[in-house]
């Protein structure tokens, strides 16, 4: 038998998993996902009509679980500090914007974001890196190791790690799973490992299930949807399943696992609706940034300019937002 | 099968991003015929999400109009000519309908609002011409000044003449490559919604503009507060235009307000001048 990674944890045990074998099986019989139920539920949940007051305190909420994502060929140092200096000021003119959730860079930036984010005083905003050869993921084990040891060194706190989408969908779970293992063990104590299970290229419901208790019982501390470069990214009905597998998987272990929803968010109404799937389907002790993160870029604007509207009672300008 | 054949009545809508939504609050208000009790139609009444929603489309389309060449611009305008022409007996019926107007009055009406439109279209091209400038300056440059669209303007339609009162307040902005908000009148909306039908049929870019019905008092307080509305022409208000002026100062939105309706000043009331220095010799 194929036996697991030597230091997965007594969870997979607790799992009844052991080898390969026991893995595909625990994964292959998870109850299979009503597509038409949890599409239904997700639309009629993303009808609900959200008050005055709620949503003032929905758009804060949602600035502070946002993580500021810059990931282009063609970021520069300049633009990864002004990124910097509005996670921690959303709003420079109003000191009551809370700071976002983390910086998400690409692992190169990740020292000139930490050493940025400390010398204007945020030390409390993490730096999330990109690694083990985000996008894709398709790179050898040494590399994936040696790119989020890199990034843990220059100071990442959070490793958003890709899964090998090619060996889960022909079925090689152990891979996957020793892959998750060896990168939760390499970020130790130092940081938080978000799991990207890019559900775009999943293909159906079942499979964002399976991959999201894979990557729970690997040590995910996270699970994230997706890369932002391939569509569908976050729709409802994938964060919808995905919430309901950290729910089942709390009630099951008491340990509590976040979700990181991304891609595609790019409006107060996107993100509000992603907040009501959390309340209702996860539960309101996941309406924190330690447990729901909404990787994005335009949408802090976008907050922002509601935030405007909800103040002085007209609708904003983009003129009067930063353009990073 | 009885004989006797029940009309199709249309529905008349918002105009918003090149379709023709409801208003989003689901609600309307009842248009009778002049002097009577005679139910017309019943057309939306927008709310403030609807104008929302025309301001984002507006300002989208932004670019797509401002970057066609103005001699498409004029093409694409002489086209909406045409298609008004095609429909001038629906705007006639609708005119007498909605003021108790007689034929002869409302046909003259019609041709007036399409001659209007054409002298405007004819515009596109040459007000660069008549307000741009090379300027002379003291060193080795060349300097030109060339009026540039303010960007998304809102517009009222006066409450009189149902279709020349639209076609006065539109005509300008739009020649200047501004995209619009046009507020009908609360009255006459029927004339306007009909008009939205001849600009889905005629190339104009959706978004380019966006026709909104409903209570005047509601919307005109929305859209002068609204921070992305960059210029409003306010011509065609009789009352309640101080309040106004006075949202439109947040923004400093630019305003133009004029009794004359053939005026190219109308026109560069709401543009901007840039001036361009370009060094000789590069």
């Amino acid at each position: 038998m194929n036996q697991l990674h030597a230091s997965s944890s007594n969870l997979a045990r607790d799992f009844g998993i052991t080898d390969d074998r026991s893995l595909a099986l625990f994964l292959k019989t998870l109850p299979g996902v009503d597509q038409v139920g949890a599409e239904a539920r997700a639309a009629e949940l993303a009808t609900r009509s959200i008050k005055k007051e709620s949503k003032s305190w929905a758009i804060d909420m949602a600035i502070s679980m946002v993580d500021l994502t810059t990931l282009e060929g063609a970021d520069t140092e300049g633009k990864v500090r002004s990124l910097c200096n509005k996670a921690h000021r959303p709003d420079p003119t109003d000191p009551d914007v809370p700071h976002v959730g983390a910086v998400c860079v690409y692992n190169d930036m990740v020292g000139i974001a930490r050493t940025h984010l400390d010398s204007i005083g945020a030390t409390d905003i993490p730096v999330a890196a990109v690694s083990t050869a985000f996008p894709s993921g398709r790179a050898s084990m040494e590399v994936k190791l040696r790119d989020t040891r890199d990034a843990i060194e220059a100071g990442a706190s959070e490793i958003d790690m890709v899964i090998d989408r090619g060996a889960f969908l022909s079925g090689h779970y152990k891979s996957v799973f020793d892959e998750i293992v060896a990168i939760k063990q390499e970020c130790g104590t130092k940081a938080h490992l978000k799991v990207i299970l890019e559900t775009g290229e999943l293909v159906t419901y079942d499979n964002v299930r399976r991959a999201s208790y894979l990557a729970m019982i690997a040590g995910a501390d996270f699970i994230k949807t997706s890369t932002g470069k391939v569509t569908p990214a976050a729709t409802a009905p994938v964060v919808l399943v995905m919430l309901q597998a950290v729910r089942d998987f709390f009630d099951r272990t008491g340990i509590q696992i976040g979700v990181k929803p991304a891609g595609g968010i790019r409006t107060s109404k996107d993100a509000i609706k992603q907040l009501v799937l959390v309340n209702e389907i996860a539960g309101a002790q996941w309406l924190s940034p330690a447990y729901f993160r909404i990787g994005a870029s335009a949408l802090l604007n976008d907050l922002l300019m509601q935030r405007f509207k909800m103040r002085d009672g007209y609708y904003a300008s983009s003129n009067y937002v930063s353009v990073e | 099968m009885s004989k006797e054949r029940i009309d199709v009545k249309k529905t008349y809508k918002l105009f918003i991003n090149g379709a023709f939504p409801r208003s989003e609050s689901g609600r309307s208000y009842p248009i009778y015929r002049k002097g009577s009790k005679v139910l017309l139609a019943q057309p939306a009444q927008a709310s403030r999400k609807d104008l929302r929603d025309a301001v984002r489309a507006a300002r989208e389309a932004r670019s797509k109009w401002h970057s066609a060449s103005a001699y498409n611009r004029s093409q694409i305008l002489y086209r909406l000519a045409e298609m008004m022409e095609g429909r001038r007996s629906q705007f006639v019926e609708e005119i007498m309908a909605q003021t108790s107007a007689s034929k002869s009055v409302a046909e003259k009406e019609v041709s007036e609002a399409i001659d209007l439109w054409v002298w405007y279209a004819g515009w596109c091209d040459k007000i660069g011409q008549i307000s741009g400038a090379n300027n002379p300056i003291n060193g080795p440059f060349y300097n030109f000044t060339s009026p540039e669209p303010v960007g998304v303007v809102g517009v009222f339609a006066a409450p009189d003449s149902p279709l020349l009162g639209l076609v006065r307040a539109m005509a300008p902005a739009l020649v200047g490559g501004n995209t619009l908000v046009v507020l009908a009148s609360e009255k006459h909306p029927l004339s306007a919604i009909t008009f939205g039908e001849v600009i889905a049929t005629s190339d104009v870019p959706a978004g380019v503009i966006n026709i909104l019905t409903g209570i005047r008092s509601e919307l005109s307080s929305w859209l002068a507060s609204h921070m992305e509305v960059d210029g409003l022409d306010i011509s065609g208000v009789k009352s309640g235009s101080g309040e106004i002026r006075a949202l439109a100062t947040e923004n400093l939105k630019r305003i133009a307000d004029f009794d004359s309706s053939t005026s190219p000043n109308r026109i560069l009331a709401l543009m901007d001048q840039k001036t361009i220095w370009h060094p000789i010799g590069i």
